[in-house]
């Protein structure tokens, strides 16, 4: 340490975007050799403060001081070289080509011809990726590793870089436990060489796990900085959000009818193998297990999105014939996907738009034109019952934050009036407060009568919310377990692991 | 006005002009244009641009479905020859020299003018067909169509032009009491009924949920298949269309007509502000999109501009165009 205590300290940062000011006068002082982890609801300018951080934008006023010397307007090439380094949110690798030409992405060894030396390159990268044990042979296609290898190549990257500070924002959002393990090692590593990391993510438990420091931020502001010695799960939800959150997981008990959906025998040409299960009406049916395990696919399949190769699902009794979307809309099933992005939302298209489009057939007026004083209608009344906040309905849905843009998907399958619910990952990546919303949301439907089929990969979510957890372990259901009080996150852990007696 | 007032209004008049971007360029191009050639002002030549313009715009009426789709349709120009030559040989008069069925008594109207429109939807459904069932991209399959057309055209021509068409067909490439162009009036009607289409239909919303995500448009329940095919359909029909306005207009139909139209109208679609990332776009803006590239020639000419200088700016405006209007998608953060 070299006089100072902190690698990086940010001073009464401002930045103003037209008509939205995302940060209001923060702080954030990073120390040498410590994880530090931000935190915040959506919305609260972690990521636009990240970006300031590694010269993507350029605050509006404030001070940036980075070992020790005083940064001027500086853009992401220029970060680097000073030492800061950002492993994004969403990872954008070069899929068609090796590893190693990745990591060398712009700076590629030369030979004295000015050719690329691609020997040299092969023989750095290794060494790079053994200094973060990734054992992974550079040459390999990009496009044929998991996501979590290919964050390690980003943190590779980063190492290659000689990075003093790296910003971590939300990395472990795609990855599985061991992942999340194999990524702390690395981090404790690089925190022991003395580098610092400005870790991003919206998983507290994680966060009591990895950080010395955590600072939190609200709606632009600066609230807290703690030893995370010093702070425990309820203050922290408290200062993020500015007020209590008491229920986390308001499952109430409601009345469980008939056999609603029952799935026979289903079974994938890869994925899965002999699935079978029933959902009652009234239920909350928790599909729990690790990345990879087939349980999207499952939905999938039944959804009719991917082709099944024998099983039989029946609806309240009867054999049905699923082979699209469409099919599954018609027999009243709703499907709330996992990638938001990819399957979700239409980015560019108005909020109300991404509202109706699942159920436009039923605004076709007589001479086959659209009913836009019905559409307005039902979509008001959506946005006041499940509270969107959105400045109006003609807005860019890519413009709303995370957990309101999962409302207006919520509300598309509502509007649907659909009688069998999936949600897979419903919580992902938004903010405690819309969490709890939808939540609460997913009970009251349950308690409607609806049966409920929901996915996820957060272990007190599945075990909070479901009446019933069916279990998959790599494409096989390990077990059906009743949702009692004496289930215990180690035991459904063993059965995700494929750990049983 | 308060300094607060001025610069809100000047705020205000930023953000209008990036909405309404390409509107300023077709403005000041009107400005510029009349004040160095008054004539350009008259009825009669703004009629004239107007009736320029109606081929290439009733094409880039479709175009703009096609694009905010995400996809791309460059077939348009030989459906046109193609539909061109098959609805002349129907028109002809009866005293035609070379007859192309010489037996064939003269018909109704709508028989050729039909025989135009089911072509054009039928190689448009088939391209739709194409890329909806085999997965490849819109610009092979259309690039394919195109060829195909084009040598349908030349086979069924024998590579010669098919003239002395009825004269209720040449009529339509008249006047309406001697003032109005029919071109224009057609072109016009196929205006409204695109945007009520884009607008008003489920079918126009299907077309920009396909362009926003195509696969969130699968697992919401959209027909997509079906709609791609409606898409393409729907292009070549008014491809077809642009056929009759230009038999009617020139009095004979060659099968090499039109090449490079499908350029023209892929451009007046894009200066009209519908993004090639798909899911954004107007029927408005291919109006003027296309408006704009006919004010430009025409002016060009009338200021005695060489032909070659002429393509050289199209070159450039249709660049400055489209720079000036991606500045208003551009993200905010």
């Amino acid at each position: 340490m070299s006089g100072h205590k902190y690698i990086l300290q940010m001073k009464n940062i401002i930045k103003k975007f037209p008509g939205v000011l995302a940060l209001n006068g923060v702080q954030l002082d990073v120390g040498y050799g410590e994880i530090h982890s931000l935190i915040g609801e959506n919305g609260a300018g972690k990521s636009t403060i990240s970006k300031c951080i590694a010269g993507i934008y350029t605050p509006t006023s404030g001070e940036i001081i980075f070992d020790g010397k005083k940064l001027e307007k500086y853009n992401t090439s220029q970060a680097l070289k000073l030492g800061i380094s950002m492993i994004h949110q969403e990872l954008s690798p070069v899929l068609t080509r090796p590893i190693m030409e990745n990591l060398w992405l712009g700076r590629e060894p030369k030979n004295k011809l000015g050719l690329v030396d691609h020997k040299k390159m092969y023989e750095l990268s290794k060494l790079v990726l053994k200094e973060i044990d990734l054992e992974e042979d550079p040459r390999r296609l990009m496009s044929s590793l998991t996501v979590a290898k290919m964050q390690m190549v980003e943190i590779a990257k980063a190492v290659s870089y000689n990075s003093k500070l790296i910003i971590m924002d939300e990395p472990t959002s795609a990855l599985t436990e061991k992942e999340i393990k194999q990524l702390f090692k690395i981090m404790r590593k690089l925190k022991d060489q003395g580098k610092s990391i400005l870790y991003i993510s919206h998983k507290l438990d994680e966060i009591f796990e990895i950080s010395d420091r955590v600072t939190i931020y609200r709606d632009g502001q600066y609230i807290d900085s703690r030893e995370i010695s010093n702070i425990d799960t309820k203050s922290m939800i408290n200062l993020m959000v500015g007020r209590d959150v008491n229920e986390m997981f308001p499952k109430i008990d409601c009345a469980i009818g008939d056999v609603k959906l029952e799935v026979n025998h289903l079974t994938h040409s890869t994925h899965f193998n002999d699935v079978s299960f029933k959902v009652r009406r009234g239920e909350i049916f928790g599909i729990a297990g690790l990345v990879g395990a087939g349980r999207t696919e499952v939905l999938e399949t039944i959804f009719g999105i991917r082709k099944k190769v024998s099983g039989e699902i029946k609806i309240d009794g009867r054999k049905v014939a699923i082979s699209r979307p469409r099919d599954a809309i018609n027999y009243g099933m709703a499907f709330l996907t996992e990638d938001r992005r990819l399957t979700g939302i239409f980015p560019v298209l108005s909020v109300r738009l991404n509202i109706i489009i699942s159920n436009i057939r039923k605004y076709v007026g007589k001479i086959g034109l659209l009913d836009y004083k019905r559409i307005h209608e039902d979509c008001d009344d959506f946005v006041d019952k499940i509270q969107i906040k959105t400045p109006d309905l003609q807005q860019r849905i890519e413009n709303l934050s995370g957990g309101n843009q999962q409302k207006v998907l919520v509300a598309r399958w509502l509007l649907t009036g659909p009688d069998i619910l999936f949600l897979d990952e419903p919580t992902r990546g938004i903010d405690v407060g819309s969490k709890s919303e939808i939540h609460k949301l997913v009970t009251k439907l349950a308690g409607e009568g609806k049966s409920i089929v929901m996915v996820s990969s957060e272990l007190p979510e599945v075990m909070g919310m479901s009446d019933r957890i069916m279990v998959m372990h790599e494409g096989t259901v390990t077990g059906i377990l009743e949702n009692s009080k004496d289930l215990t996150q180690e035991r459904l852990m063993a059965y995700a692991t494929g750990n049983i007696e | 006005m308060t300094l607060v007032e001025i610069i809100q209004s000047r705020e205000t008049l930023i953000s209008t002009m990036k909405k309404y971007g390409v509107v300023f360029v077709l403005v000041f191009m009107i400005i510029g244009i009349s004040i160095a050639q008054p004539a350009f002002l008259s009825r009669v030549n703004i009629f004239n641009v107007l009736t320029q313009s109606s081929i290439f715009g009733i094409m880039a009426l479709g175009m703009t479905f096609v694009i905010i789709s995400r996809g791309i349709d460059i077939s348009v120009g030989s459906i046109l020859g193609l539909s061109g030559v098959v609805m002349a040989s129907l028109a002809q008069t009866s005293s035609a020299v070379s007859k192309y069925y010489p037996n064939l008594a003269e018909m109704p109207l709508i028989v050729p003018i039909l025989a135009a429109l089911i072509i054009g939807g039928s190689i448009g459904a088939v391209s739709g067909w194409l890329i909806a069932k085999t997965n490849i991209p819109a610009f092979i399959a259309t690039l394919g169509m195109m060829t195909i057309a084009r040598g349908l055209a030349l086979i069924y021509a024998d590579g010669k032009p098919i003239s002395t068409l009825m004269p209720s067909l040449t009529a339509l490439g008249g006047k309406l009491f001697g003032v109005i162009p029919i071109p224009v009036i057609i072109y016009f009607i196929a205006i409204v009924v695109s945007w009520i289409l884009l607008n008003n239909t489920s079918f126009g919303k299907n077309v920009f949920a396909i362009g926003g995500n195509i696969t969130a448009a699968e697992v919401s329940g959209v027909n997509v298949s079906k709609n791609l095919v409606m898409i393409y359909a729907y292009c070549g029909l008014l491809a077809g269309l642009a056929a009759v306005v230009f038999a009617a207009r020139v009095g004979s139909v060659h099968p090499g007509a039109a090449t490079g139209y499908e350029l023209t109208a892929i451009a007046a679609t894009t200066i009209g502000g519908t993004s090639h990332s798909g899911g954004i776009g107007t029927i408005w803006g291919a109006f003027v999109g296309a408006l704009a590239l006919a004010v430009l020639r025409n002016g060009l000419t009338l200021l005695g501009v060489g032909a070659y200088w002429q393509q050289v700016t199209e070159g450039a405006i249709i660049i400055v165009a489209v720079v000036v209007d991606m500045r208003k998608n551009v993200k905010k953060h």
